[in-house]
């Protein structure tokens, strides 16, 4: 007989995700220890467990409400750097940012960043997170070499790409944390000569011009692209673009100036918001100056700008907690997809937005490549298209709208993004769902992974 | 779950046959259908609300509730939350009765205090415990002006609503730490069957009308609503009315 194992001790709390909206309370469990996270797991009563990671992603994934949450960020050891093979062992709870910080003095560049670098390897794999560079790196899973999961039945299992598990493998990858608990993950990363982008920016007058640049040739000549557009101005400035095109430097590439530190990741955050900021302070003026102004800063025409990380990608990590300017009600990213040659289409959604009233300062547009294996994600060939909206009336019936138009044409919202869609819109854009739920019931049959999104999505 | 917008997939209707309350369940299946658990006495009038909410292309089910029945309350409970989550639970049953008879009659008075009161209680701790294990959700509780400041000419109605109206604002901030919020409605008159044949007073309402403030102060997360909005002012006034000129008053 073994003597009666210790209680388990949580601490009830309220959680949401970045967008923070719909909090819901949950039992959080934080601890270092495999064996208890496993217990943890094979003891949870019926309202299930799902990990957590730095919270970043928009809605419920992260939540499970009346259930166990598992924090996963103090589970965070980097356990081998190996400069020859490029490949890195870590923990789950590991963030890009401490992998990027401890690897770059080696030469090794994460291989995938999305729009910001507080977010853990584990949520990496979970949402198969990508960056401005997919066109030319594809998704966060296709750098993963080996992943350690824990399974509902309270084993560790370690899954490769093309091993005997491989099925499992990929619904872990973009399983939004429903086939079980991700440990410890091996990934290959990037060897780099420098921590610095050249960098060529454009500006363009309208929609057509924006999609006719990234249709162009010209954008598989850099690693990494991407644009920021107008979706406040209406008429002829509609769609207007500042873009941003570049690759990693190499070392002859670089000014004399930047030669002696080519490695030197300067990524600073200069403050963190207070949770002051009243609700309405995102409106047409203050959104319609910001995009203005960013539109402004852009160089049209600039050739071969030397940018660190923050100037290029990062921006937004300046700032803890920026989400806080949203008010306290909140904001939610609207992030589609769309097929190539979807132009009309996408003129419609953003010529209804501009109309709506309601109003995005932080809109991104990128040509996407190849996507990958995994049931659930979310890339595909074609254009990603996101804005962050705050939460005020009317928004639900605009975003129902936009769901029918991006079904139309056979786009897909993401996961990590989402936070209000139906399950019935949710299964018709990710119609292979249904083998995704397959894998997961073979692996986890009394479905002790759940989360808020699992129950509102019905995954 | 409640979505970042505010958008239920399940609701609990408990008097399910409460005109206000099938006009909250068809405002919020406009949005988008849901799932809907009608707990109503098993009768005639039950399926024909039942069917009224179908026709928004919702799923609906019946559960046998007495509101006497206290009993069995816990048990009724758990069976309108065995299908699933539910993120909206109106609490919406009650008698109204005559006021006159109900002062004067003793038997009809105690089962009004068991209905609308003793039920509520007995209602509101069945529905906690299952709010709180759930972690979530939000729940439409329909009050009264009536028991804002109870009058003469409905004191017993107005009685158990004050009761009722301390108690589900005393759940919400019980629940508040459990990411449950509830919402105090307090109509006035409204035209509604509960209300056929007597004279409309001022500021009477449609259920519609009754179910768009509810619903909206529920997405707000509001504590208390006033039905329509000018009560407020006006019961703040009526509150503070000294008993003796209160008595003239023709309310």
């Amino acid at each position: 007989m073994s003597s009666p194992s210790p209680e388990i001790h949580t601490e009830r709390r309220t959680l949401t995700g970045w967008g923070r909206t719909a909090p819901s309370a949950a039992n959080v469990l934080r601890t270092r220890d495999i064996d208890t996270i496993a217990r943890a797991v094979t003891e949870a009563d019926s309202r299930g467990v799902i990990a957590r990671g730095l919270g970043r992603s928009y809605g419920d994934p992260a939540q499970n409400a009346g259930g166990l949450v598992v924090d996963m960020t103090v589970l965070n050891e980097i356990h081998e750097i190996d400069p020859d093979s490029g490949q890195v062992d870590v923990d789950a709870g590991v963030s890009l940012d401490q992998l990027m910080r401890a690897a770059l003095p080696y030469g090794l560049w994460v291989p995938v960043l999305p729009g910001t670098r507080q977010v853990t390897i584990g949520g990496a794999i979970a949402n198969d997170i990508h960056g401005k560079n997919h066109h030319s790196a594809g998704s966060f899973g296709n750098h993963v070499l080996s992943m350690e999961l824990l399974t509902a039945d309270g084993k560790v299992r370690t899954l490769t790409p093309d091993g005997p598990e491989a099925d499992l493998f990929w619904a872990t990858v973009a399983g939004i944390g429903l086939t079980g608990i991700m440990l410890r993950a091996r990934i290959q990363m990037k060897k780099v000569e420098t921590a610095y982008f050249l960098v060529d920016s454009d500006r363009t007058a309208n929609l057509d011009e924006t999609l006719e640049l990234f249709s162009s040739a010209s954008d598989a000549d850099y690693e990494y692209s991407a644009c920021s557009f107008d979706s406040i101005s209406t008429g002829a400035k509609l769609g207007r673009a500042a873009i941003t095109r570049g690759s990693l430097a190499k070392l002859d590439e670089l000014p004399t100036k930047f030669r002696a530190e080519p490695l030197k990741f300067d990524a600073p955050q200069l403050l963190t918001l207070p949770d002051v900021f009243p609700n309405g302070l995102g409106n047409k003026l203050s959104f319609g100056l910001i995009s203005e102004a960013y539109y402004r800063m852009t160089k049209p025409g600039g050739r071969n700008q030397v940018q660190n990380l923050t100037q290029f990608y990062h921006v937004l990590d300046l700032l803890g907690e920026w989400n806080r300017a949203y008010g306290s009600k909140g904001f939610l990213q609207y992030q589609f997809s769309a097929p190539l040659d979807a132009h009309d289409a996408i003129r419609r959604i953003i010529t209804k937005i501009a109309h709506s009233g309601h109003y995005s300062a932080v809109n991104v547009l990128k040509r996407m490549g190849a996507g990958n294996r995994a049931p659930l994600s979310y890339p595909h060939p074609g254009w990603m298209i996101c804005l962050d909206f705050p939460i005020k009336n009317g928004l639900s019936r605009l975003c129902q709208e936009l769901d029918e138009e991006v079904l139309a044409i056979g786009g897909r919202l993401y996961t990590a993004k989402d936070s209000r869609t139906s399950a019935a819109t949710f299964h018709q854009m990710y119609p292979r769902a249904k083998e995704f739920r397959k894998i997961r019931e073979s692996v986890d049959p009394d479905g002790v992974f759940a989360s808020d999104m699992s129950r509102r999505l019905e995954l | 779950m409640i979505d970042a917008v505010g958008n239920p997939q399940s609701l609990l209707l408990l008097g399910g046959t409460s005109d206000i309350a099938l006009a909250i369940a068809e405002k919020y299946a406009k949005e988008r259908p849901l799932r809907i658990v009608l707990a109503a006495r098993k009768t005639e009038r039950a399926e024909q609300a039942a069917e009224r909410l179908r026709a928004t292309g919702s799923d609906v089910s019946i559960v046998e509730f007495d509101a006497k029945d206290t009993d069995s309350h816990p048990a009724v409970l758990e069976q309108c939350f065995a299908g699933g989550d539910i993120d909206i639970t109106v609490v919406a049953f009650g008698l109204l009765g005559d006021a006159e008879e109900l002062w004067q009659d003793h038997a009809k008075a105690v089962e009004l205090a068991q209905v609308n009161y003793t039920g509520a209680v007995s209602v509101g701790v069945a529905l906690a415990a299952q709010l709180k294990r759930q972690g979530h959700g939000k729940v439409i509780a329909l009050s009264s002006v009536a028991g804002e400041r109870v009058r003469r000419s409905n004191f017993m109605y107005g009685s158990t609503k004050a009761g009722f109206d301390g108690l589900y604002l005393g759940l919400g901030e019980a629940l508040r730490s459990h990411d449950v919020r509830v919402t105090v409605v307090r109509p006035g008159h409204v035209h509604s069957k509960m209300t056929e044949g007597m004279a409309a007073a001022p500021l009477a309402q449609t259920p519609e009308q009754v179910a768009e403030i509810a619903v909206d102060g529920a997405r707000k997360g509001k504590d208390l609503v006033w039905a329509p909005g000018k009560f407020r002012f006006v019961m703040s006034a009526l509150r503070h009315v000294p008993r003796p000129i209160f008595r003239k008053l023709p309310i």
